[in-house]
């Protein structure tokens, strides 16, 4: 094989050429300019405490600047770009999730602790005790508020257009004595309510005072007071809260743990309840089974029936072929997001077609969506629709490869047509057919689209304290731990998303090991 | 060719015909049904194939043309269609091209440079290409996150994060595009070098000419799975009008409110072009798929 390496290590000299150079100059300016960007993002991550990022950024902008500086490292800038792309949407990815997994990482425990710490610092309770007492005054459009304490203390505001709803800061004024006219009845308090919760009212002497009770304002305090030792207060429950970095919370005496949390390492937690916890072991192991047979029935299935066609259509005596190729890698053609809509709308229960003929033919209409069974076997006749093109595709071209005389001799042995399928094609094209089998396998092991699409995983599992359902993969019952309902639990995700990865692993080593591939 | 011929074969024949012509019938039994839908009355109308009375209605809201039915009320278009398949196309046209620079330019090196790490990189993304981008959504999803806070275009629901994310898929077109490098000869490119060419300008003016037609496959691939690809999309985009084809095509369907009819005409208009755009480079598109393994 002819391989270059005219331009390596030798010495670049000035070209003669002008636009050249200016071309190399600019080069090198996109370089350099690329090299400040990444750093100024490594910097910016780095003070914002993510670590895991600032790396990442910093490792991809000095193996820039490194591979595109040093002149034996010329091949290696041809290459650069998509290893690149690889290690961080790839890689990178996949390093971060096997980390998320020893995590709690979660929507309960998802901030920082200085960020968590600081909305806890923030949050404000009505002092009762120093409440002021609310009466409204009317004045022509607008109305004033008057508030008056037990020691004495009488504020006024400003007419306020109280049909104005939105959150406000509001100045008031001492004042010696109430507005003389009569003041307004419960009922204009009670319509105007929304509007005075809004209303954030400023003492001369800086207190704000918020809504507390129907006919009360109150001062706000801080709820939590900072302690030297890392410790917060609780002046509403006059207890002290510990911030416990096993669980990611701050908790207090008696265990109660107060919402939010940060994430912390958690070691083996996640994977510990994959396989002990019942409520999670149960549906996992469930939905464990379902992948194997699933990917596995595809490929039997897609095989079966690409094959037989394969076959058909490598028979010379067949008019028309063409045609029916065309026709047959049609379900290849259509995106399949679009297919797949189409079968969701054709086994509706209620005006399904599908059901619609089922019902006139024989006068059943099955549930495809709400029966586990009937719903797994939907998907299998789906993938297969999906699937059997490629198949055909791979065995026709397979096929094609196998010398004819082997047929004649079979036909004059008396030979017929089952027989030269079996004895004859079926063991000539397994073998190189195995590693693109193990291929197929993998993808449909994960073949999240066509859960989410078709069934999103229902009907569900009862009982399971994940959203789990009888339809589910193991990808679409990962997606739905991180992304779906209110607990979205990261690090549980994560821990089930790497078992996947050792199992893809394994299947694709396999895979180069059958496939002999040559570098 | 002198085969030996069974007494039988006509009857065979017949057989196999019917048979094809069965299973063609049962295959294609969708994709007519869903054209035929598109041209009905009404969301829930049933009838046959054919359908008597055309109507439309669903392709002028697909359109996003408003519709005014026989009795005077005016339907709008439920979704933005058109905006979806442009928002689709957009993001495809941009990542194959990036897709077609990165794979080409390290295809280049793989197929005629020694170099250090060679052999485990070919390997490695071999290997890699196998791990789905699904399993590590919340990893990708975090570090669009944080990337938003600092550069916006990068952000979450912006299609500059989903053009980026799908840089990771180069590995496949890799090995596709080598492979043609590999069975061009290399005595054109030496008698360019020898002529005083540098190595990128062997790789830019002799080799590539050379390499259009693979050029095109892996672009048209690439394309392909770029519109097709739904859970990237689905966790990164957000708003309405930024969705994809693919992402917002399912909500036709949502569970409460199934718009039958007018998902049928919106998935004939978006998956038509796409339909005859693969069946005519069938030829080329299949040679790349089936070496590589996988259709996205």
């Amino acid at each position: 094989m002819y391989t270059t390496n005219a331009s390596r290590g030798l010495p670049r000299h000035r070209s003669h050429h002008l636009s050249e150079r200016y071309t190399r100059w600019a080069l090198r300016c996109v370089i350099a300019a690329l090299v400040i960007a990444f750093l100024w993002l490594v910097m910016a991550f780095h003070l914002n405490g993510q670590w895991m990022f600032a790396l990442l950024f910093l490792v991809l902008g000095g193996s820039l600047a490194v591979v595109f500086t040093k002149r034996t490292l010329m091949s290696h800038r041809y290459i650069f770009p998509a290893v690149a792309g690889l290690g961080v949407f790839v890689i990178f990815p996949l390093l971060y999730t096997i980390g998320i997994s020893f995590s709690n990482y979660s929507s309960s425990n998802l901030l920082s602790e200085e960020r968590v710490r600081g909305q806890l610092l923030s949050q404000t309770y009505p002092q009762a005790g120093d409440a002021f007492n609310l009466a409204l005054y009317q004045e022509e459009e607008l109305i004033r508020l008057y508030l008056e304490s037990s020691q004495g203390q009488r504020f006024v505001s400003s007419p306020l257009n109280l049909t104005n709803q939105e959150t406000r800061q509001i100045g008031i004024q001492s004042v010696d004595a109430p507005p003389v006219q009569d003041p307004l009845g419960m009922r204009a308090i009670i319509q105007a309510r929304d509007s005075l919760q809004g209303l954030r009212l400023l003492t001369p002497e800086g207190t704000e005072l918020r809504m507390a009770g129907l006919r009360q304002f109150a001062p706000m305090v801080n709820r939590y007071e900072a302690r030297d030792d890392g410790s917060l207060y609780d002046r509403r429950e006059d207890r002290v809260l510990i911030p416990d970095q096993t669980t990611g919370f701050f908790v207090a005496d008696n265990g109660e743990q107060i919402t939010p949390g940060w994430p912390v390492n958690v070691g083996f937690t996640n994977y510990t309840k994959i396989f002990t916890d019942p409520d999670i072991r149960g549906p996992f192991m469930q939905i464990f089974v379902w992948t194997f047979v699933f990917a596995a029935l595809t490929v039997v299935l897609t095989l079966a029936v690409g094959f037989v066609l394969a076959s058909l259509l490598q028979w010379n005596q067949l008019k028309g072929k063409a045609i029916y190729r065309t026709l047959l890698i049609l379900p290849y053609a259509v995106p399949a997001f679009i297919s797949i809509l189409i079968f969701k709308g054709m086994f509706n229960q209620h005006f399904g077609e599908v059901n619609m003929i089922l019902d006139t033919l024989f006068g059943i209409r099955p549930e495809w969506f709400t029966d586990p069974w009937l719903a797994r076997s939907m998907l299998l006749i789906v993938n297969t629709w999906l699937g059997y093109p490629y198949m055909l595709l791979l065995c026709m071209g397979l096929i094609q490869a196998i010398p004819q005389d082997l047929y004649e001799a079979s036909a004059v042995d008396g030979g017929g047509p089952l027989t030269n399928l079996f004895k004859i094609t079926l063991p000539l094209i397994i073998k190189p057919l195995t590693p693109l089998l193990i291929a197929a396998f993998a993808f449909n092991f994960n073949n999240f689209v066509l859960i989410a699409l078709l069934t999103g995983g229902n009907p569900d599992i009862l009982g399971a304290s994940t959203p789990a359902g009888t339809t589910d993969l193991l990808v679409s019952y990962t997606y739905r731990i991180a992304f779906q309902d209110a607990g979205q639990n990261f690090g549980l995700a994560a821990a089930i998303a790497t078992l996947i990865f050792l199992l893809v692993a394994g299947m694709s080593l396999l895979n180069l090991r059958l496939s002999k591939v040559k570098v | 060719m002198a085969m030996v011929q069974p007494r039988s074969i006509g009857a065979r024949r017949l057989g196999a015909h019917l048979a094809l012509i069965g299973f063609v019938s049962l295959i294609v039994f969708p994709l007519l049904l869903v054209i035929s839908i598109s041209f009905r009355e009404g969301n829930f109308a049933s009838g046959s194939l054919i359908p008597e009375r055309l109507s439309l209605e669903h392709w002028s809201l697909a359109l996003g043309i408003p519709w005014e039915r026989p009795d005077g009320s005016i339907v709008q278009p439920p979704f933005p269609v058109l905006l979806w398949l442009w928002n689709s196309i957009k993001v495809a046209v941009v990542s194959s091209v990036l897709i077609l620079m990165l794979a080409t330019t390290s295809a280049y090196a793989f197929a005629r440079m020694r170099f250090k790490g060679k052999e485990p990189l070919l390997k490695g993304m071999l290997i890699f290409q196998m791990f789905p981008a699904v399993l590590s959504l919340v990893a990708l999803y975090a570090l669009f996150d944080r990337l938003g806070q600092f550069v916006g275009w990068l952000g979450i629901n912006t299609h500059g994060a989903l053009i980026v994310a799908s840089l990771g898929a180069v590995a496949l077109h890799i090995w596709t595009i080598k492979g043609y490098f590999e069975s061009i000869d290399g005595s054109l490119e030496e008698a360019a070098m020898v002529d005083g060419a540098s190595t990128w300008q062997a790789f830019r003016y002799i080799l590539l000419p050379l390499s259009i037609p693979i050029l095109m496959v892996v672009f048209i691939l690439a394309f392909v799975m770029s519109i097709m690809e739904y859970p990237m999309a689905s966790v990164l985009l957000v708003d309405e009008h930024k969705l994809t084809l693919a992402v917002g095509a399912q909500q036709y369907l949502a569970d409460h409110n199934q718009r039958w009819g007018n998902f049928a005409a919106a998935a004939v208009l978006s998956g038509l072009p796409i339909t005859v755009a693969f069946l005519i480079c069938q030829r080329w598109i299949i040679g790349g798929l089936t070496a590589g393994g996988v259709k996205g």
